[in-house]
């Protein structure tokens, strides 16, 4: 209560009270485990995890080893930027891997040439129809809608029925993931037009990724929208009583995931130039542990996409970091694993401390 | 009549067999702060969520401000001027300051429904000044409501009616969980409102509270309203005879 006194009409503040920014420390644990790999690389290795080491190629970084880390993460991080708004809101997704791979199957099919080497496209899907070279904006309206559909069943069945998000995503997860394998009785679909193949081309994925981080980094500390994602998964009662329409929100939030996740899948298989009815498998749990990692407190009311941003290099790095010490790929599932595990731990202990302090 | 700001008639509400609350008939007139009192599970909550919309009345008529009203949910029984400090708090600790007092009524720059755009700016002002309206301290705006004591968040969740034109404050057991200090703010922040003639709705167990701040006191037992007393006809042992119903009142209410 000491600290009370240097208000004078809410006017002026101990500054030494303001506490870090949750990100900052997310930031720093980046730095440290990089840190990590670059001294583990030096004193066992001999080689450089972050630095250029080769005499033929002018560069300071490892931008071969950058763009690896990035690309990896960039379309699971797609995926991350819709998980988080849920678990801010105080929900979960796990769904999003099995949207991924419906949306990749259907929207593929739109997607298709309908020759190749001069011969009908074997593996199209609709060349009976004479669907084939349609413009690339079909598969995207197509890849959208599933995604929208797919999120607005989620959100209805949580905001309507009642039932948890967990029970409600994971019915959605088992479904999709039979769509996909229905769609095309388990064949992949391949052969997409240039310009469909151009989404996912080089650093494309990049730059998706970049670019829905912000927009959706500035929609959610700029808006109402994002203002109400905070209230619900803070105080879900004290947000239906100051008369935001909760179950709206909830819809439009689930919405928005479904839809990240559909141009997730866009990317995925443009860049993979096929679509396969496995596609995606366990990409909710990878894009959960970004947004856990990156500092988003599963009971919902903290966190951000920067955050995130930042948990799904964090990600990117321990994968990376894993090949880059010629470790098995085993390994890197079980530590991930600990990771997760210890990132939750962390936010319950700060969360206890902080409480213990206020 | 033109000055009763808030009037029930025969309010009722049955949660399926249970009779919560029954022909509750209540006035408040403008500038007066009126106390409820009563046991738990006495009705008093549940009198105010008719009264705020939360909850849908079985029966009865309410008017406010000079009309019938049926309110379909807190937020019109809000932009209609009824402001309400509930007793669970109804902040989101994960918010700051300004964030709470314009949850669910934000203002914006740009309409664009979901997405539109908050005067962030505008909103830090408002609540600034509602701040000083209202004599509440808090030590920096910026801060989550979490990092806050339990008398500075029930101060915030008091300065967010003052921050906008409300006709009728109703407070639910507002100092239940405060210490002394901060029981002491919060009650200055009561006899601000009523200084400026603004009607109060309190509800407490706290009987030297209901006696320092109100006019009048009413009574819940078992979901009727067992008295309705103005302050100086009576005090605090007649108060507990109705609460505990070794008095029924119903004789006098008869009479009155």
């Amino acid at each position: 209560m000491a600290q009370t006194s240097h208000g004078v009409g809410g006017l002026t503040y101990d500054a030494k009270q303001r506490a870090w920014p949750a990100e900052f420390n997310v930031f720093l644990a980046l730095i440290i485990l990089v840190g990590a790999f670059e001294l583990i690389g030096r004193v066992f290795l001999g080689d450089s995890f972050l630095f250029n080491t080769r005499d033929n190629v002018d560069a300071i970084f490892n931008e071969a080893r950058l763009q690896i880390i990035i690309l990896q993460v960039s379309i699971v991080g797609i995926i991350a930027i819709g998980v988080t708004q849920v678990i801010i809101t105080g929900g979960i997704d796990l769904s999003s891997g099995s949207i991924v791979g419906a949306t990749a199957m259907i929207a593929m099919s739109f997607a298709q040439v309908a020759t190749v080497n001069g011969n009908p496209n074997p593996k199209a899907m609709f060349l009976a129809q004479g669907w084939t070279d349609l413009p690339v904006i079909v598969p995207l309206v197509v890849a959208i809608g599933c995604g929208l559909l797919a999120g607005l069943v989620n959100g209805s069945l949580i905001a309507y029925t009642r039932i948890p998000p967990f029970i409600a995503t994971l019915g959605m997860m088992v479904t999709a993931r039979g769509i996909a394998k229905w769609w095309s009785k388990g064949q992949p679909i391949s052969f997409p037009t240039d310009s469909f193949a151009a989404i996912g081309k080089g650093l494309m994925p990049v730059i998706i990724f970049i670019s829905l981080a912000i927009l959706f980094q500035l929609i959610l500390s700029y808006t109402k929208y994002g203002k109400h994602c905070y209230a619900i998964g803070s105080n879900e009662d004290a947000a239906r009583m100051s008369g935001i329409n909760v179950k709206n929100h909830k819809i439009l939030v689930y919405a928005i995931a479904g839809i990240l996740a559909s141009l997730a899948a866009v990317v995925l298989c443009s860049k993979n130039l096929t679509a396969q009815a496995g596609m995606g498998v366990m990409y909710e749990l990878d894009a959960i542990a970004m947004a856990v990692i990156g500092g988003v407190s599963l009971s919902g009311g903290r966190g951000s996409i920067i955050g995130t941003v930042i948990g799904s290099l964090i990600f990117g790095v321990i994968i990376s970091g894993f090949t880059f010490l010629r470790l098995d790929a085993y390994y890197q599932e079980m530590v991930k694993g600990v990771i997760i595990v210890g990132a939750v731990v962390l936010d319950q202990w700060r969360q206890r401390r902080r409480a213990i302090g206020a | 009549m033109s000055d009763i700001v808030l009037k029930t008639e025969n309010l009722t509400k049955h949660y399926g067999g249970v009779h919560a609350l029954e022909g509750a008939e209540f006035e408040l007139r403008k500038g007066e702060h009126v106390a409820i009192m009563g046991d738990n599970g006495a009705g008093k909550s549940t009198f105010v969520r008719q009264i705020t919309g939360v909850e849908q009345r079985t029966d009865g008529k309410i008017w406010f401000d000079g009309k019938e009203v049926n309110f379909a949910g807190p937020i019109e029984a809000r932009e209609a001027g009824i402001e309400t400090v509930f007793q669970n708090l109804a902040l989101a600790d994960d918010l700051d300051v300004p964030s709470n007092l314009f949850l669910g009524r934000e203002k914006v720059l740009f309409n664009l429904g979901p997405f539109s755009i908050l005067d962030r700016k505008y909103m830090r002002k408002a609540t600034e000044a509602a701040l000083v309206r209202t004599a509440v301290k808090i030590p920096n705006l910026n801060n989550t409501i979490r990092h806050m004591s339990g008398g500075q968040r029930q101060c915030v969740a008091i300065a967010r009616t003052a921050t906008f034109a409300s006709k009728l404050i109703i407070m639910d057991e507002p100092t239940a969980a405060l210490g002394v200090q901060e029981t002491a703010q919060v009650e200055n922040i009561i006899r601000t409102l009523k200084a400026n003639g603004e009607p109060l709705i309190l509800i407490s167990h706290n009987m030297r509270q209901v006696f320092d701040l109100c006019d009048r006191i009413v009574v819940f037992r078992r979901g009727r309203i067992v008295a309705n007393l103005r302050k100086q006809d009576t005090d605090g042992n007649d108060i507990v005879s109705y609460i505990t119903g070794s008095k029924t009142g119903e004789a006098e209410l008869a009479a009155a």
